[in-house]
């Protein structure tokens, strides 16, 4: 540079500064002349699109108080209000009516021939220990639940709203307690008849025909037809995320946040009422819809010819074991 | 009669957490529950901003909707109250909350819900006006005093400001308009079903 002559040297100095100046004019021309840090923030509205709850850093050391917004509890109140109570409705009055409609239709299943006078055990006592155990928290289960989703618009006017809160307080104090006894109940449930309830080649044909208690026919089956295995599941994987979900609902914040709260009162919600109508189904085909049916839970002892007409496989078993009572005679007739 | 609303200005909350100092201490909250909280959104970054948050006493109230004993009302003044003799404890007006407001101490063998308890607009409950059964439940009652809720009244930047609606709203608004600039009048699409235009 040093070789290089004033003029070119001038030159290039002067082209130089033309287009610095030219650049800083185009950038003043693009920004604001005055910029306000502070007044750039983050904005509710964009947050809430983004993550659906606002969620920062508090001082508290209770880690929920920093969520400070989540509509997502509109959401869960239309179903809580709305939703839950059509499906319950629906599915628990549905299965009502329909086993009215049932029984006008078809009466009471009776044994075919009567009663043989020769029993044999269907059920042992620990067996129906764990039935009725399940059972009586089941019931009572139901009804502090559906008070809870129900209570309110049915109870209130009739009883008035301090009767109806103190009754709800105990309702909600037996369902959280009785929920022990009952997941006790489907866990030994699951395991004391589980080799019983695995589907077979016989559950095909006695669906077919009905189970016999559509139409008149009598499909062969074991200790358990295909009809009980269904109660037997619904119990077990119904039961287990009732279990589940309820616990998570009892020790809020163990395992879950808001979200995963309302998640599990739905799934709780609607296996529950489901549940409800099931064992509606149950009941009435262990008590009027079937002669001879209650004693298998109630005294533990079944009429043969019940067997015969109902588990004819499990009868021939058991009867080759002789276990069956009462003398090998048959009735005098 | 004037609706009462709760509004923050978190351009001029400055995080000091008076309001929740002062809410604890007028009321007498037990141990493990706050009824209002500040939180800090993008902590340390740029756009950080404090927000105050309690109960915002909702138009058409989640909480009462979904409350199975119905022990939710609200008052005249648009203030949402709940009488903890009928709750139940079941933790539904919780999960229906959109800002986390009730809260329940814990009790009984396996720590189960007690009676819920949430900011009362320092309004108290269905018990007569200023009664001891009424603050021990609940906490005092300025307005019944003719006072709004401690924590907007002592607010240092005026920042948490509670009152008539339309008042706190109009505020606000000028405030927009002098400092050019808005986060927001936060909470109040959801608990509301209205922004403040600016």
């Amino acid at each position: 540079m040093a070789t290089m002559h004033a003029p070119v040297r001038f030159f290039i100095a002067a082209l130089t500064l033309c287009l610095v100046a030219a650049f800083t004019v185009s950038a003043q021309a693009q920004q604001p002349t005055t910029v306000n840090p502070t007044a750039q923030s983050v904005k509710e509205q964009e947050l809430l699109k983004e993550l659906k709850k606002i969620q920062g850093r508090g001082t508290l050391p209770d880690a929920r108080s920093q969520v400070i917004e989540q509509p997502a509890g509109r959401d869960w109140r239309q179903f809580h209000q709305v939703t839950l109570r059509w499906i319950g409705a629906i599915a628990i009055l549905g299965m009502l009516a329909l086993l009215v409609l049932f029984y006008l239709i078809r009466g009471m299943v009776r044994i075919e021939g009567g009663r043989s006078g020769r029993t044999l055990v269907r059920f042992n006592s620990f067996e129906r220990f764990v039935h009725w155990m399940t059972a009586t928290s089941f019931i009572i289960l139901a009804l502090s639940g559906l008070n809870i989703t129900f209570g309110k618009e049915l109870l209130t006017p009739l009883i008035g709203a301090e009767a109806f809160a103190s009754f709800s307080q105990w309702a909600k104090y037996a369902h959280n307690y009785l929920s022990f006894p009952f997941t006790l109940g489907v866990v030994l449930i699951f395991l004391i008849w589980i080799a019983w309830n695995f589907p077979s080649g016989d559950d095909v044909r006695w669906i077919r025909e009905g189970g016999g208690i559509v139409g008149g026919r009598h499909p062969p089956a074991r200790r358990f037809n295909a009809g009980q295995k269904v109660i037997y599941w619904v119990v077990v994987l119904g039961g287990g995320a009732v279990a589940i979900t309820g616990y998570l609902l009892m020790f809020p914040f163990y395992a879950t946040d808001v979200a995963g709260m309302q998640l599990a009162q739905m799934v709780h919600g609607i296996v529950s009422v489901l549940f409800v109508a099931v064992m509606l189904a149950h009941i009435y085909i262990g008590t009027i819809g079937m002669q001879g049916a209650f004693e298998a839970m109630g005294k533990g002892e079944v009429d043969v010819n019940w067997a015969q007409q109902h588990h004819s496989l499990w009868l021939e078993k058991q009867a080759a074991k002789g276990r069956v009572k009462g003398g090998g005679m048959a009735p005098a007739e | 009669m004037a609706r009462m609303k709760f509004l923050c200005d978190a351009d001029r909350c400055i995080e000091c957490n008076a309001c929740v100092t002062a809410c604890k201490n007028e009321h007498d909250v037990p141990w493990g529950i706050n009824r209002r909280r500040v939180v800090t959104i993008n902590d340390g970054k740029p756009g950080e901003r404090s927000v105050s948050m309690a109960c915002m006493h909702c138009t058409d109230a989640p909480c009462a909707a979904v409350c199975p004993v119905n022990c939710f009302y609200t008052t005249a003044d648009g203030v949402v109250l709940h009488s903890k003799d009928l709750c139940i404890g079941c933790g539904y007006c919780f999960y229906a909350c959109p800002f986390g407001a009730p809260q329940y101490p814990r009790v009984g063998n396996f720590s189960s819900r007690g009676k819920m308890d949430k900011c009362t607009y320092c309004a108290g409950g269905p018990e007569a006006d200023q009664s001891q059964a009424e603050y021990a439940k609940y906490g005092s009652n300025r307005l019944a005093e003719g006072k709004l809720p401690l924590c907007a009244e002592m607010c240092s930047t005026k920042s948490l400001l509670a009152g008539d609606g339309e008042i706190i709203a109009q505020i606000y608004k000028e405030r927009v308009v002098k400092r050019g600039y808005t986060s927001g009048a936060w909470g109040w699409q959801t608990a509301y079903r209205e922004t403040i235009a600016s």
